[in-house]
């Protein structure tokens, strides 16, 4: 089990109260399937991802971007618990959608950099810590169940 | 994995826009990565302190950054340009590589807190391929 200090619990609430799960969300995919092109493996039934202009103005891009980040958020009412709460969705993603458990840790880069984008210095390294150590253990968790 | 000339241009033009925020870039960049992957302060247990925002920390993060800006001059060939650096890396510092990454990483969260709007998906891309490719450079001459 992950164990979080006072101070780090704090950080996370914090960040995620910085964060629009609609606007940031979306930003995070695009960003992805932009910075990572191959990431963009998954998304055949997305329609026209040809450029970046055609990404970016992606209803099923945006749409989805805000499916992954709500589930991303799940943690933050979970975290002394985050292997189980994700066991479900880690065996969907190994099993049905056959994603490279990878793309969650390109995934997370990019929200990262969405959301220092948004926060500025408002992020401390202290803050930055704490909020990729909460990504890497829902990223873990995700990836558990691969076999 | 190599840069296209419109992404190298990309590179020169934003390394450009950053040069008055280079040294605070720099500084927050190591002190990011000493918070975030305390495993690297291993490399500078001969300083006093270590710890985010010390002065060694930030004296050290702009040298660094000093070093990365001169490799923008020499983004057509970074092998060649690098070869002494390389060398430093290789046979004194030994810096396990993987570290590269974990800075190069750093170093793009605070372009983006810095620079939000000018730190586009295609800004991104281009300075994250170039990173990977100083990386590599640096790492040139460990085997």
């Amino acid at each position: 089990m992950v164990e979080w200090t006072a101070a780090e619990r704090r950080h996370v609430e914090a960040v995620w109260s910085k964060i629009d799960i609609d606007v940031c969300g979306p930003l995070a995919l695009q960003r992805c399937l932009i910075v990572y092109p191959w990431t963009q493996r998954y998304f055949g039934s997305f329609g026209d991802l040809s450029t970046d202009a055609a990404i970016v103005g992606n209803p099923k891009v945006a749409a989805h971007g805000v499916v992954a980040l709500t589930g991303l958020r799940t943690a933050l009412d979970h975290m002394d618990e985050i292997k189980s709460t994700y066991a479900a969705l880690s065996v969907l993603h190994s099993e049905k959608l056959h994603v490279d458990p990878d793309n969650f840790r390109l995934l997370c880069e990019c929200l990262t950099i969405v959301v220092a984008g948004k926060m500025g210095k408002k992020m401390s390294p202290e803050m930055q810590a704490a909020w990729q150590k909460y990504l890497c253990a829902v990223v873990s968790a995700l990836g558990r169940q691969y076999h | 994995m190599s840069l296209t000339s419109k992404q190298k241009a990309t590179v020169k033009d934003f390394f450009s826009k950053m040069s008055t925020r280079s040294d605070d870039i720099g500084a927050e960049a190591l002190s990011r990565l000493v918070a975030v992957y305390p495993q690297t302060k291993s490399y500078f247990s001969h300083w006093k302190d270590a710890s985010p925002g010390s002065a060694p920390v930030r004296k050290h993060g702009i040298t660094i950054m000093g070093g990365v800006y001169d490799a923008v001059g020499k983004i057509d060939d970074l092998k060649g340009g690098l070869l002494s650096l390389s060398e430093l890396h290789a046979f004194m510092l030994r810096v396990d590589p993987v570290n590269f990454k974990l800075l190069a990483h750093c170093m793009l969260v605070c372009m983006s807190m810095i620079f939000p709007e000018e730190f586009t998906p295609q800004v991104h891309v281009a300075v994250d391929k170039f990173l990977a490719q100083l990386a590599l450079a640096l790492a040139e001459k460990y085997r």
